[in-house]
């Protein structure tokens, strides 16, 4: 009796078995043919040219030219976007620790912050370019961070505030019996502690950021030029890659990949970056 | 035996369970009080009282008064942060703040800005360190993460950090359970050369230990003090029938 009933569970363990490796290597599948496909059309179109200059006169007609502008409009895109977001969503996530937990306030933000997560950015598109119309702006580099930040920051602030309220709270009381406050105990100890995870929420807002085709294309427009201004028109990657795609040139269209494949070695550099630095500042985290 | 703490009619509750049943005591000046009892009897709910961390839980209630120096810790115009200074809190586990030893001992110092920066700072640090016991063990490696220590180590640090504000009152809630012998012996001679200068209240279930250090004993059980003495007295000619029987090992 004894045996039948251990070798049922060995079974049943060996059908989760199966079942979980056929997941991930689905999901692995999946993930290698988007990169094989972005590798092995765009690295044949992808030359120093490519990055290092400007579509010239005939680009969209297979003529010379590069994607420096898209690359540089988007590294200023996103990176200005991330940056104001920070400004937010760190006190916002600080404050959301420091002084409730879990009372009614809260809750109501970290609610709206959910909700504004899953907005498609086109309405924050829509909504920017209604505002620039309402202010008489054209389409910008500055429009664009904005807007970019306002979609970043709930992604910014909520993963920040998951990871934030994972702190260990005999840390918090560590600091607090020295007679710390409740701020000073989030910027000196809770800061320092959940710095890693930080890190990684600020990534994830960039990452979003930099691939958003849809918030910048009526607030910062596109041009063939490199953002000199923040009053100008800006490019942007996704952009870039989308306006590529839809000529009926094959060259011009096998550009658009070697753009995708720009985009994903960018994300993937400061990615890696931002783990290397993540992991120099947790020398110091209390496990 | 000089009073300092003083605690008058104390009551907690956690939501609907009472842990504290009308508690009346006094704590005496530099000395070593151990608070001790079976697990559950309310020792870490009272030891939590003394520098208000009680209030830090979401449904607890507290009625009655704590006074240090004659003053009610829990009156309305009292500064909490201020009064924490005056109690250290040594805790079961050791937690290092996520900063290098010297930082950890500085932070103290830094956000009550009790000295200036530099070689004033420099030797405070290594004074606290020293009464730790701490100080030889780390001095090459000031700068280093404060998480490089071993368990022993970090709750020394963990006493100079607390040293390092000036405490009147040292807490230690069982602060060497989790600590081997070694270090457990090394934290307890520390505590006993520290009483000649601070008002020093543990709480443990060691009776053991308990007999080593006290100098004033408390027992506990079900929330309320059975008896409470010095030291000899209560370990040698217990008054009550369930000391007795704790002290006898029955539970």
């Amino acid at each position: 009796m004894k045996t039948r009933r251990i070798a049922k569970r060995h079974v049943e363990e060996g059908i989760f078995k199966v079942l979980m490796i056929g997941s991930f290597a689905l999901i692995s599948a999946s993930l290698g043919f988007i990169l094989l496909t972005v590798i092995v059309r765009g690295l044949p179109a992808l030359n120093l040219a490519m990055l290092t200059q400007t579509p010239k006169g005939g680009y969209y007609l297979g003529k010379e030219g590069g994607i420096l502008n898209a690359i540089i409009g988007s590294l200023y895109l996103a990176g200005g976007g991330t940056l104001l977001a920070l400004l937010f969503s760190l006190p916002l996530a600080l404050f959301l620790k420091v002084y409730t937990t879990h009372s009614l306030w809260s809750d109501t933000v970290r609610l709206a912050l959910d909700v504004l997560w899953g907005i498609p950015s086109i309405v924050f598109g829509a909504f920017g370019f209604t505002i620039m119309l309402a202010l008489n702006m054209r389409a910008s580099l500055l429009a664009g961070i904005i807007v970019l930040a306002l979609l970043e920051l709930p992604i910014m602030t909520r993963a920040m505030d998951e990871v934030i309220r994972m702190t260990p709270f005999d840390l918090e009381q560590a600091s607090l019996a020295l007679g710390a406050t409740r701020l000073e105990t989030a910027i000196h100890v809770v800061l320092r502690q959940m710095l890693p995870g930080i890190v990684t929420a600020i990534l994830l807002a960039f990452g979003r950021g930099i691939g958003d085709a849809a918030s910048v294309l009526f607030t910062a427009g596109y041009t063939d030029r490199i953002p000199t201004s923040l009053m100008r028109p800006a490019a942007s990657l996704p952009l870039a890659i989308f306006f590529q795609l839809s000529t009926p040139f094959p060259e011009v269209q096998r550009r658009a990949y070697a753009a995708a494949l720009v985009l994903t070695l960018i994300v993937l550099t400061i990615s890696l970056g931002s783990r290397w630095i993540s992991g120099r500042l947790s020398k110091y985290v209390v496990k | 035996m000089e009073t300092h703490i003083e605690i008058r009619n104390l009551n907690a509750y956690y939501g609907d369970n009472q842990a504290l049943k009308e508690i009346n005591l006094e704590i005496p000046r530099q000395q070593v009080t151990v608070i001790m009892g079976p697990s559950g009897c309310g020792k870490t709910t009272l030891l939590m009282s003394l520098n208000r961390f009680l209030e830090l839980g979401d449904s607890t209630r507290l009625s009655g008064q704590v006074l240090i120096d004659g003053e009610d810790i829990y009156a309305l115009d009292v500064d909490v942060t201020e009064m924490r200074k005056k109690t250290g809190l040594l805790a079961q586990r050791p937690y290092p703040l996520p900063m290098s030893i010297y930082d950890n001992v500085a932070y103290g110092l830094r956000i009550h800005d009790l000295c200036k920066k530099g070689h004033e700072m420099d030797a405070k640090v290594k004074h606290f360190l020293e009464e730790a016991g701490l100080w030889n063990e780390v001095k090459d490696r000031l700068h280093k993460p404060a998480v490089g220590l071993s368990i022993g180590q970090q709750q020394r640090l963990c006493l100079a950090r607390g040293l390092a504000v000036r405490p009147e009152i040292i807490l230690g809630d069982e602060p060497t359970s989790a600590l081997d012998p070694i270090s457990a012996q090394h934290i307890e001679k520390r505590l006993l050369d520290l009483k000649k200068e601070y008002t020093i209240v543990l709480v443990t279930h060691i009776l053991r230990q308990a007999k080593r250090l006290a100098d004033y004993v408390v027992f506990m059980y079900l929330g309320e003090v059975v008896e409470c003495g010095l030291a000899h007295e209560v370990f040698e000619h217990p008054r009550q029938e369930r000391t007795r029987a704790y002290l006898e090992g029955q539970f």
